[in-house]
């Protein structure tokens, strides 16, 4: 679904990614595991073009997407949850949704009712200001307003970054139903539990580049690369 | 000191009238300019020019339909869309490329516009005066609290706030709108949900300049159309939307009933200095509150 190769990505003249290469076979959730400053965000961003790479290639679905502007890239079926959420603010979370809305996918498409059917809490909060609301309500918008774009991969840049529990074990359950619906995930995260729970591969980022990588069973194994690069 | 006529009743509720319907123009120009600072975060110089165009605009079409009602009608519905063909072009081939940058250079940028601009005009409409006679039904004055009040002032007092209407059901209530309102606040979001943003920034600036055309259009037959007219109105556009905070459609609505009304109050009250209450209530306004009056989206 999504290749990543030796990707370098640069923010003005400081070097960010040196030569990041991933892959995510479709129907899977693939894990980007790293500190903060690791990287993550940057390959995230790198994918979706928003901070385009100088060097290196991503191909979604065979086809090279690299220079391409967002939109193009979000057309093609990439939907992206960045880690500071984003919502917009000014707009209700009903009008957030509908402006997101891209007809794609058939009978079984994403759709203004089908997210609220998915995220029941969004549901009842329809007309107030995303600005008002609480984090993982934001949070919830932010993947719902991704999935309206009926996207067949979805980059989720730490989704459970500053919630409560309770809130991030409910995201865990729903971004577990997005894979059973079909959907192939990159999911960064810090929080290792996480991401170990759900993904089927992962891939551990340090100072820029892949320091590891392999099946999740590896990697719950292998403690000492956990230690290594993720112990804070 | 020399004071103005004697101030009754009557002659103070013609003057806020007058004021209203002045305030009227100064919102439509204004909020355009307040829609492209709020959604591109251009402070567009060069607004005032595309004003001046629209009066000029309206001058050439009313004579081309050979004057009287329907050149008068015909003029004002089609010079707005003579100033937006102006911006489609200005901002595809000129601004597009230049959102990224910094606000010193944009200021730069469409300030040589606005001087580009007006020389343009002067070679096209040359130096002379021009003016537009309003048709019949519009010319004349009505009996209002015992003095006459210009029929072509309570037109305007009709058209401003269709405009405000017709404004606020536009960026609330169509979708297009609604992006443009996302992508005041997060242009990469919008970008990143497949939105094609260059597009909505291209419409919303030509939306803005045609709210300046349209500005044009109706105060021509109220005023002497000629060269110098974009320099007037930018500064009080510009400080309108400044004490309505940027890009805030009410704000400038608010900013431009101040202005409006200060300035003709001020004709009644102290004619020789008339010209210094409105930027009096500048000051005050910014004093009170230097960030506008309304929420600033910057």
């Amino acid at each position: 679904m999504l290749e990543v190769e030796d990707v370098h990505t640069y923010y003005g003249l400081s070097h960010i990614l040196f030569g990041v290469s991933l892959e995510a076979p479709a129907g899977e959730i693939v894990c980007i595991l790293g500190r903060n400053g690791a990287g993550k965000s940057t390959t995230m961003k790198s994918i979706m073009g928003l901070t385009p790479p100088r060097r290196g290639t991503i191909r979604f679905k065979g086809a090279v997407i690299t220079g391409l502007k967002p939109y193009r890239i979000s057309r093609l079926g990439i939907g992206y949850v960045p880690d500071d959420r984003r919502v917009f603010a000014d707009l209700t979370v009903g009008e957030n949704l509908e402006i997101s809305e891209r007809a794609r996918g058939g009978e079984h498409a994403w759709t203004l009712s089908r997210v609220y059917e998915f995220f029941p809490a969004l549901g009842r909060i329809d007309g107030r200001r995303a600005g008002f609301l609480s984090g993982g309500e934001q949070q919830m918008l932010t993947i719902g307003r991704a999935l309206m774009t009926n996207p067949e991969l979805l980059l989720l840049d730490e989704p459970t970054e500053g919630l409560a529990p309770m809130v991030v074990h409910l995201l865990e359950e729903q971004i577990a139903a997005l894979r059973d619906r079909g959907l192939t995930v990159l999911l960064a995260e810090q929080n290792q539990k996480v991401a170990l729970r759900l993904s089927d591969r992962g891939y551990v980022i340090d100072n820029g580049s892949i320091r590891y990588h392999g099946s999740i069973q590896d990697l719950r194994e292998n403690e000492d690369v956990r230690r290594k690069y993720l112990l804070v | 000191m020399d004071f103005g006529q004697s101030i009754t009743l009557s002659a103070v509720g013609v003057h806020l009238l007058v004021g209203l319907s002045r305030a009227m123009i100064l919102f439509i120009v204004s909020s355009g300019l307040s829609f492209v600072l709020g959604v591109l975060r251009v402070p567009n110089v060069a607004h005032g020019s595309l004003y001046m165009i629209g009066a000029f605009a309206a001058f050439t079409l009313n004579n081309a339909f050979g004057g009287g009602s329907a050149g008068f009608w015909l003029a004002l519905v089609l010079s707005p869309f003579v100033v937006a063909g102006v911006a489609l072009v200005a901002e595809r081939a000129l601004f597009c490329h230049l959102y990224q940058r910094e606000h010193l250079m944009l200021l730069l940028f469409t300030f040589a516009l606005m001087l580009i601009l007006g020389d343009l005009v002067k070679m096209v409409w040359g130096a002379d005066y021009r003016s537009i006679t309003t048709p019949e039904v519009l010319e004349g004055s009505l009996p209002i609290l015992g003095s006459s009040f210009p029929k072509y002032n309570l037109f305007l007092l009709i058209v401003g706030p269709l405009v405000a209407v017709g404004l606020y059901l536009f960026t609330n209530k169509t979708k297009i709108g609604k992006i443009a309102r996302a992508a005041a606040v997060d242009r990469d979001m919008v970008d990143a949900i497949g939105i094609n943003v260059s597009w909505v920034f291209a419409f919303a600036f030509v939306l803005g300049c045609f709210l300046a055309g349209l500005g044009g259009a109706l105060v021509a037959p109220t005023i002497s159309v000629t060269l110098g007219m974009d320099h007037d109105i930018i500064i009080e556009a510009f400080l309108i939307v400044t004490i309505g905070g940027l890009g805030n459609m009410w704000g400038a609505l608010l900013g431009s009933l101040i202005f409006g009304v200060t300035q003709s109050l001020g004709v009644l009250l102290w004619p020789q200095f008339a010209i210094v209450f409105p930027y009096l209530a500048v000051v005050i306004v910014l004093v009170w509150r230097p960030t506008g009056m309304l929420k600033s989206v910057w």
